[in-house]
């Protein structure tokens, strides 16, 4: 009913319409949640733990489902989405995680091959666009190392290059750095400005205050599963 | 489905085969053990059941016709011997060609020669189903000009009961072993699978399809089979290639038989190889589908 309406020129990425998500076990983690975001928009999603801010990200690639209330991303709508067409969704986004998600018997290479073989993209178009990315996060010559010999960051550099491989039009990342020394974080962020700044829109869980606070972007706070807070260019807002 | 991408898909299990060793070997040596058990007790029971066979088909019924009846009366007893339901093969022989088997048996001083052919012309019937002996016997029983019919009363039940009882305990072992071989397998292979169970997630998460994940993991699931069922292969082989030299010139002139190496080895090789990579495919398939449903 809203699926291509357009706000200020700019195509709407994401909507979230009256969302509301009960667990089984009663409970409730999203309360009404209305949002709205903007294609190359880049979004911290912030709140204190056990708030609805999982599984706020966790809807937007359907790994949970709403109770009731529509989702929209790039026009699908997640709530009436068949399970069938849940790869066709995964793969029209790139997820980052706080402990990265690599497959552990693949070797860099492979692990960001995988989201283009997948697809089954052509052997030499994946070698150019996987070379391409690890360029990018600057981890061409560890192409054949496995993840365990790799760093933290340099794993989530990983993940990253294989969430953009596919050129995906959002990126939700949650946590990204939760599990990174604060230097590393920096280095990882700016990886995901240069992601951002070449038109990809970026949906954020984050925990880590300083970074919030001086790379400033839109900020959402969640609590008690609804939106209680949502600013352009705001500070991460809680004592951490 | 692309081309390229099945080929992926093999490129991609043999890797994972080669990168899960010891869980690859794991599995290979559960199938090995139980394809070896199966393989050599189906080799008993196939030259079990072939020896059953052989004797089954020994058992005759012998049909003396009476003194009294003439040429025409015999050949009206063979018209109705033939038309008893039931009936494969009718023999007749003649009493002279009685008294040579007689005399062939047990030497010529016996002095029946001399006298007057004492014995009587009689037709030797098979029953098209061996275990139906003693029905048809009965029937023919009924006919004219029958003098009387013998066909080992007694002992012939006692075979045959005999052999259907090894030929059930038989079948009952291997289903049992069998069913047992499928369930250690797959377990061993669920194994396997529970320590990847996040890579299933991760490639989940990344928009690869079920079938997708799926696939590879059959495919390492059938090469699993197919190595188990080497060393099976090559010990059924040598151990019943060297046990049939040995055994086979003791049988000579006996009423029984083992299988011949062709096509029995053939065969029994296919059934290894067959049931392990269906034991393998079919482990890995319901393996991984308990976490496919994320």
């Amino acid at each position: 009913m809203f699926d291509s309406e357009k706000i200020g020129g700019y195509k709407k990425m994401i909507s979230m319409k009256n969302v509301y998500k009960k667990y089984p076990n009663g409970i409730v983690a999203a309360n009404g949640i209305n949002v709205e975001i903007e294609q190359g928009e880049f979004v911290y999603v912030v709140g204190p733990s056990g708030a609805g801010k999982s599984t706020f990200i966790k809807m937007m690639y359907r790994e949970e489902r709403p109770t009731s209330g529509d989702i929209l991303i790039n026009e699908i709508n997640l709530a009436t989405l068949k399970a069938k067409r849940v790869p066709l969704l995964r793969r029209q986004i790139g997820v980052v995680f706080q402990d990265f998600k690599l497959l552990p018997r693949l070797n860099v290479y492979e692990n960001v091959a995988f989201a283009l073989e997948v697809i089954e993209e052509s052997p030499k178009i994946i070698r150019k666009r996987v070379m391409d990315v690890l360029d990018l996060v600057g981890l061409k010559h560890k192409a054949r190392m496995f993840p365990n010999e790799l760093s933290g960051g340099e794993q989530q550099r990983v993940s990253i290059a294989r969430s953009i491989v596919n050129t995906p039009s959002v990126i939700i990342a949650d946590e990204p750095t939760g599990n990174l020394d604060p230097e590393t974080s920096w280095d990882i962020m700016h990886l995901f400005q240069e992601v951002n700044r070449r038109g990809t829109t970026i949906i954020m869980a984050t925990h880590n205050k300083e970074i919030v606070n001086t790379i400033k972007h839109r900020v959402i706070a969640i609590e008690g599963g609804l939106i209680v807070r949502d600013e352009h260019g705001g500070d991460y807002g809680y004592e951490s | 489905m692309k081309a390229r991408t099945v080929g992926r898909h093999f490129r991609e299990s043999m890797k994972s085969l080669g990168r899960n060793s010891w869980m690859s070997f794991a599995s290979a040596s559960a199938v090995t053990v139980t394809l070896l058990l199966v393989g050599v007790f189906v080799m008993i029971m196939m030259n079990l059941n072939k020896v059953a066979e052989d004797l089954e088909k020994d058992v005759e019924i012998k049909v003396l016709v009476e003194l009294t009846a003439d040429d025409a009366m015999i050949s009206q007893l063979e018209q109705d011997i033939k038309q008893v339901k039931g009936i494969e093969s009718v023999v007749y022989s003649t009493k002279e060609a009685e008294l040579e088997d007689l005399i062939k048996d047990f030497g010529a001083n016996m002095g029946l020669s001399n006298q007057n052919n004492p014995l009587r012309a009689a037709f030797y019937v098979k029953a098209s189903n061996p275990q139906e002996t003693e029905t048809v016997a009965k029937r023919i029983d009924h006919l004219t000009n029958t003098y009387s019919v013998e066909y080992g009363e007694g002992k012939i039940e006692k075979l045959f009961s005999f052999l259907n009882l090894a030929r059930n305990i038989g079948l009952g072992l291997i289903l049992a072993l069998l069913f047992t071989a499928m369930f250690l397998i797959s377990n061993t292979i669920r194994i396997t699978i529970v320590a990847r169970r996040r890579e299933i997630e991760i490639m989940k998460l990344v928009g690869a399809t079920n079938w997708f994940i799926r696939i590879p993991f059959v495919l390492e699931g059938m090469w699993i089979g197919i190595l188990g069922a080497i060393l099976p292969i090559t010990l059924v082989t040598l151990l019943y290639s060297n046990l049939y030299q040995v055994v086979q010139p003791y049988l000579k002139g006996e009423l029984f038989n083992l299988l011949p190496l062709t096509p029995f080895l053939y065969q029994i090789n296919a059934l290894i190889l067959v049931m392990g990579i269906f034991i393998g495919v079919w482990g890995s398939f319901m393996s991984v589908r308990k976490f496919l449903r994320v």
